[in-house]
């Protein structure tokens, strides 16, 4: 447009809409004030947290799994039982007053040891979502980031830990570092968080090229700083789907080792050795023996997986309402 | 192309062979043998020696490392130890059919009905249909599949009656087996879409595609899905090596004569030469289908770039 074109139509604009003097007026001292901002500034995950609140279900879940720590610590002390007390005498009784989730094939009081089995559960299910967040993560940004040669290396590594039998690692750490709750644990971290540094690596490849992450470099920052603050925020919704699906899968895991006879040792039992032991007692009709350590795997992971939806909803700005 | 397929190649084999060598080094790190972990039974020291004389176990372990290179090379690792009237190539002939058939239809049956379950939920985000469809997907992740197969064998096989179990012997004995397999990964693709759906689904090129005028359809599949493909595309690459591969749980619980039991009998049996020969079939199936994965994110997104 040329100079003569605007002079042009702001004498067309001013002779279409003359505006009165009187239509000007000092500003006062409280307009000033418009510009003050009403809403008091919120931090990001205060942000996150407001609309997490929102989320009726995922509420619901969160207050659940609260529940259910809670019950983890206390529970067993709610019976006078012991986990590991046999009663042949009580073998195989429904749920009464007296057991009131009944007892399994060695008397054992099932309630009792559903609390015991759920402290087990979830502390593994917990340490593989914690090592999913901080090596998985990790390293699917570093290598998606770098890409080239660097990315070709670390996925050939993680084909590498894919491709070798994982039982084989189990029982070898289990020679090394003696059967018992913290091999196993070691071992379902060591081998758990491939699958999340394929997805962030696949989330990052895309990413990685959007204008804000080249603004970011242009600004001076490293490669730590970008994975940190640009690339794994924009990657949060996958990421947190993947954790809530790590703690399944890790109990599940669990249950499957027990299932060769690898899991958690007798006289201790996680849920996976309830279900397990139970199987066959199914059959005979005692349902309470599978039905309340299932109840309560399927409702605990229920519960993860909408609180990981509310908080996937509540951590993308887009996703808000 | 060409170029990235045959480096990728090369690739490949090198990663084989790494697997193969620490597999190696990890089957002999663990104490034990073919011949003293048998259900009790005692065997004569000097029939030991022989049979070890016989498999080569008596050989430096340097040795024995080259010998089972050259019978990866030559796809030929010999008799199974515990079974030893069946070579290892006999075992994976015999199993590996079944497995895969009953891999491929699971992956089929998870494949479709998870992205269904997933782009349902997504356009009807925080709708009945939302909350319907993603209870649906995490109950199919809550149950573990032992519980779901033993509760499908005695609600549909023993009690109504309407299904075979057991053996393998058409359509009708599939039925079951693919249920309890395919409800994990149906649920797991079911949530990956739905949250990359819900991503993609904001972006300002749906917009576009809304404006023009394009109907729904054309803009879901069309333009919303293909984006949305990506993480199910990695999620999948894995869980069809091992699918295709054979389960153990499954094909014990439906006593399918698959090869899934082999990659936990060997073990246990400290069987080297099974171990071995399954897991290099193993994970060259891994291998090749993470190649493929990456081949599809080039197509699917092509600003990823291969190299």
């Amino acid at each position: 447009m040329s100079s003569n074109d605007v002079s042009e139509s702001r004498q067309q604009s001013a002779v279409v809409h003359p505006i009165p003097d009187d239509w000007f007026r000092p500003r006062s001292r409280k307009q000033h004030d418009a510009e003050r901002l009403v809403r008091p500034s919120t931090s990001y995950w205060k942000d996150t947290w407001i609309q997490f609140r929102k989320n009726k279900l995922a509420m619901g879940g969160l207050a659940f799994l609260i529940m259910l720590g809670i019950m983890a610590v206390i529970g067993p002390m709610l019976s006078h039982y012991n986990v590991t007390a046999q009663n042949l005498v009580m073998q195989d009784l429904a749920p009464s007053p007296a057991h009131w989730f009944g007892t399994d094939n060695l008397g054992r009081d099932v309630f009792v040891r559903t609390w015991y089995g759920a402290r087990i559960s979830l502390f593994i299910g917990i340490v593989a979502a914690l090592a999913d967040l901080l090596i998985g993560v990790a390293y699917g940004g570093l290598s998606g980031y770098k890409g080239g040669r660097t990315d070709n290396v670390m996925m050939r590594i993680v084909e590498i830990l894919y491709g070798l039998p994982y039982l084989l690692v189990v029982i070898l750490l289990m020679v090394v570092m003696g059967p018992g709750l913290l091999t196993i644990v070691v071992a379902l971290s060591a081998t758990g968080w491939t699958d999340m540094a394929r997805i962030v690596r696949g989330q990052v490849l895309q990413l990685k090229n959007y204008e804000f992450v080249i603004a970011s470099k242009s600004f001076g920052s490293g490669t730590a700083r970008i994975i940190r603050k640009s690339l794994v925020p924009n990657t949060m919704g996958p990421i947190i789907v993947q954790v809530t699906l790590t703690v399944p899968s890790a109990i599940f895991s669990e249950a499957f080792l027990s299932f060769l006879g690898l899991g958690v040792q007798a006289p201790f039992a996680s849920w996976g050795v309830m279900v397990n032991d139970s199987l066959s007692a199914i059959l005979s009709g005692y349902w309470w023996q599978l039905f309340f350590p299932a109840l309560f795997i399927s409702l605990t992971m229920f519960a993860f997986n909408i609180v990981g939806d509310g908080l996937q909803d509540a951590l993308d700005p887009n996703l808000r309402s | 192309m060409a170029k990235y397929i045959l480096k990728r190649f090369l690739e490949m084999l090198l990663t084989i062979w790494v697997i193969a060598t620490l597999t190696f080094v990890l089957m002999h790190a663990i104490p034990g043998s073919p011949f003293n972990t048998s259900n009790g039974k005692s065997i004569n020291a000097v029939a030991i020696k022989n049979l070890e004389a016989h498999y080569h176990l008596d050989q430096p372990l340097p040795v024995q490392y080259l010998i089972y290179l050259k019978s990866i090379i030559t796809f030929n690792y010999g008799p199974s130890i515990r079974q030893p009237t069946q070579t290892v190539n006999d075992l994976i002939g015999q199993g590996f059919p079944v497995s895969f058939e009953l891999g491929m239809w699971t992956l089929i049956v998870a494949i479709i009905s998870g992205i269904a379950l997933g782009v349902i939920a997504a356009l009807k985000h925080n709708g009945i249909i939302d909350y319907l469809a993603i209870t649906i997907a995490v109950l199919g992740i809550s149950i573990p599949n032992f519980v779901l197969a033993t509760l499908l064998i005695q609600e549909f096989a023993v009690n109504l009656e309407w299904l075979p179990v057991g053996t393998w012997q058409g359509v009708s004995y599939m039925v079951l087996p693919v249920i309890a397999l395919a409800t994990g990964p149906m649920a797991i693709i079911a949530r990956l879409i739905r949250s990359s759906m819900l991503e993609v689904l904001n972006q300002d090129y749906i917009r576009v595609a809304e404006a023009k005028g394009l109907s729904p359809v054309l803009i879901v599949f069309k333009h919303a899905l293909r984006n949305a493909l990506l993480p199910v595309v990695t999620v999948v690459g894995t869980l069809a090596a091992g699918i295709l591969t054979g389960t153990f749980v499954i094909e014990k619980i439906f006593a399918i004569p698959g090869m899934g039991k082999y990659f936990v009998d060997s073990i246990n049996s400290r069987d080297y030469p099974v171990i071995m020969g399954t897991t290099v079939f193993y994970s060259t199936v891994l291998i090749i289908l993470l190649f493929f994965v990456d081949i599809i994110y080039g197509w699917l997104d092509p600003r990823i770039k291969l190299h």
